[in-house]
């Protein structure tokens, strides 16, 4: 399979911390890949500097075309989705807007059956529409954000800890309906984890960061196999 | 009774230009958390514009027209050249450039224009016995021009995609990245419309106090009090706020402190706001958690 994303020798960080020492990594077009890790390794500045929102050194190839440097605002229009770490929601509009606010970037006429397929997926949303999104439990928010960047409509979809402050039971709720959805949407996700077992569960490959580099990859099948990545980050 | 119903009426008349001036201020401050010092100075630097093209033969709608076009344009280039680089600087700093923009304007009106005071032609006719002379033509005219303003910007901001883009710019800079949008640009367009509404406002209130290179001095005192009392971050606490502010001003100075002290109300409104309801009537308290 080709790869959508390629990414080689990654720097970034903050003012003057570096948070990822060169690390090279690949997404596959149409799979789920996952980014497995513990607090602090560097996940989510990983997808970060994917959208253009940290200070970055080194190659991004996203869809044939270099993107390290540009604006976030034209990586998302070129086609990378990104549900951020705290949900990134529109708290003082309500969740209709914030839906038409996933698209905004689109011109094409089919944004309204896309936000009637979002409902497919998040009937809570529906339910919602004209609620101040601020006001949503944070599963809703959760949903509001993959539904959102979900009408971005991108090639590539990049989740920072989708299971973050949910209940157990949403959790698996939510997980199902990504499963759905990279399966109908015929969509690249790049998936960042802290429940190990989940992601793995979801993913077709992994990738585990340790302070900022990669020391494992391969299979998600086979990683779950593994007896280091076992006992540190699957818990028996 | 009927003095006093002059009173309100007049004062509904000005504090329809706060009001527009107020939403100029709230604007921007919606989007950069900044207060625009110079708002004042750019709206008397249009109205002269307007004046220019009056006196080139021009009728008066058609200036009118232009001097939104120019206005805006002006107001798109200052974000762009100056505010731009100072997007990640101190607060401080901005005021600096504010403050600096307020004494280029203010200086180069008067070097333009001369400062001597000059009238400012009305677009409404000089009597109209329907009102009944509670209110003048011209008051009766400005308020309504205000108030189309005032519902135009309101139907832009919630009915159009520019309108929403705008508004999940100035509330939520980073989301709104990443879901495509074009931050500076909206900050860029929203300093142009602020600059327009500014310029109507300089445009309507000339009739009235004359057009001298100070003439928004005290109007920006009066505006920036109606903002906060309706609530900084509020476009529609600020037009409520303008209005208030008109008419208590007029009311207390016909009856209370006269004309002299009617400036100083306008800062006790401000300090009895900022003392007592720091949100303002409708702005929300932002609570943050640490």
């Amino acid at each position: 399979m080709p790869a959508l994303l390629e990414v080689n020798d990654l720097y970034a960080g903050y003012g003057e911390t570096t948070v990822l020492h060169g690390i090279s990594f690949a997404v596959a077009a149409g799979g789920v890949t996952t980014l497995l890790g513990a607090n602090g390794a560097g996940k989510t500045t990983t997808l970060r500097a994917l959208s253009g929102m940290v200070r970055t050194q080194g190659e991004i190839v996203f869809a044939g075309a270099r993107i390290a440097g540009r604006a976030s605002e034209e990586i998302a229009r070129a086609g990378i989705g990104h549900v951020p770490d705290g949900r990134g929601t529109f708290l003082e509009l309500s969740v209709e807007e914030n839906l038409r606010l996933g698209a905004i970037s689109r011109r094409d006429p089919g944004i309204k059956d896309d936000i009637a397929r979002m409902f497919g997926y998040f009937p809570r949303l529906a339910e919602r529409l004209r609620q101040q999104a601020g006001t949503l439990s944070g599963g809703e928010q959760q949903m509001l954000a993959i539904a959102r960047a979900l009408l971005l409509r991108p090639k590539l979809l990049l989740l920072d800890e989708p299971s973050f402050g949910l209940a157990p039971l949403l959790v698996a709720e939510v997980f199902e309906i990504l499963g759905q959805i990279s399966r109908a949407e015929r969509m690249s996700i790049l998936l960042v984890e802290q429940n190990a077992n989940l992601a793995l569960g979801l993913a077709d490959h992994a990738y585990l960061l340790e302070t900022g580099r990669i020391v494992m990859s391969g299979l998600a099948a086979s990683m779950r196999e593994n007896e280091a990545i076992r006992r540190s980050y699957l818990g028996y | 009774m009927q003095a006093l119903l002059h009173q309100i009426f007049s004062g509904i008349a000005t504090g329809g230009i706060y009001a527009s001036v107020a939403l100029a201020l709230v604007m921007i401050y919606q989007a950069t958390h900044h207060v625009n010092f110079a708002q004042g100075e750019m709206a008397t630097f249009s109205t002269y514009i307007a004046l220019t093209l009056i006196n080139y033969g021009l009728s008066y709608w058609l200036a009118f027209l232009i001097t939104l076009v120019v206005s805006f344009i002006i107001g798109l280039i200052i974000e762009r050249v100056l505010m731009r680089p100072m997007a990640s600087a101190p607060v401080l700093s901005s005021v600096g450039v504010f403050i600096g923009l307020l004494l280029i304007f203010n200086s180069v009106t008067g070097w333009l224009f001369s400062y001597t005071v000059k009238a400012f032609p009305s677009p409404f006719p000089e009597a109209m016995p329907a009102l009944g002379g509670w209110v003048s033509p011209h008051e009766a005219g400005a308020t309504a021009v205000t108030l189309i303003v005032l519902l135009l910007v309101y139907g832009f901001f919630r009915f159009t995609r520019l309108g929403l883009a705008m508004r999940a710019a100035a509330y939520n800079p980073v989301s709104a990245r990443l879901v495509g949008i074009r931050v500076g640009w909206m900050l860029a367009l929203g300093w142009g419309l602020a600059a327009a509404i500014g310029a109507i406002a300089g445009m309507m209130i000339a009739p009235i106090v004359f057009l001298d290179p100070n003439m928004m001095a005290g109007i920006l005192l009066y505006a920036f009090a109606g903002a906060l009392l309706g609530g900084i971050d509020n476009p529609l606490g600020a037009v409520i706020g303008g209005f208030a502010v008109g008419v208590i001003e007029n009311i207390a100075g016909a009856y209370l402190v006269g004309a002299e002290l009617k400036l100083t109300l306008a800062l006790v409104i401000i300090l009895g706001v900022l003392v007592l309801k720091p949100a303002g009537l409708l702005g929300r308290a932002v609570v943050s958690r640490v």
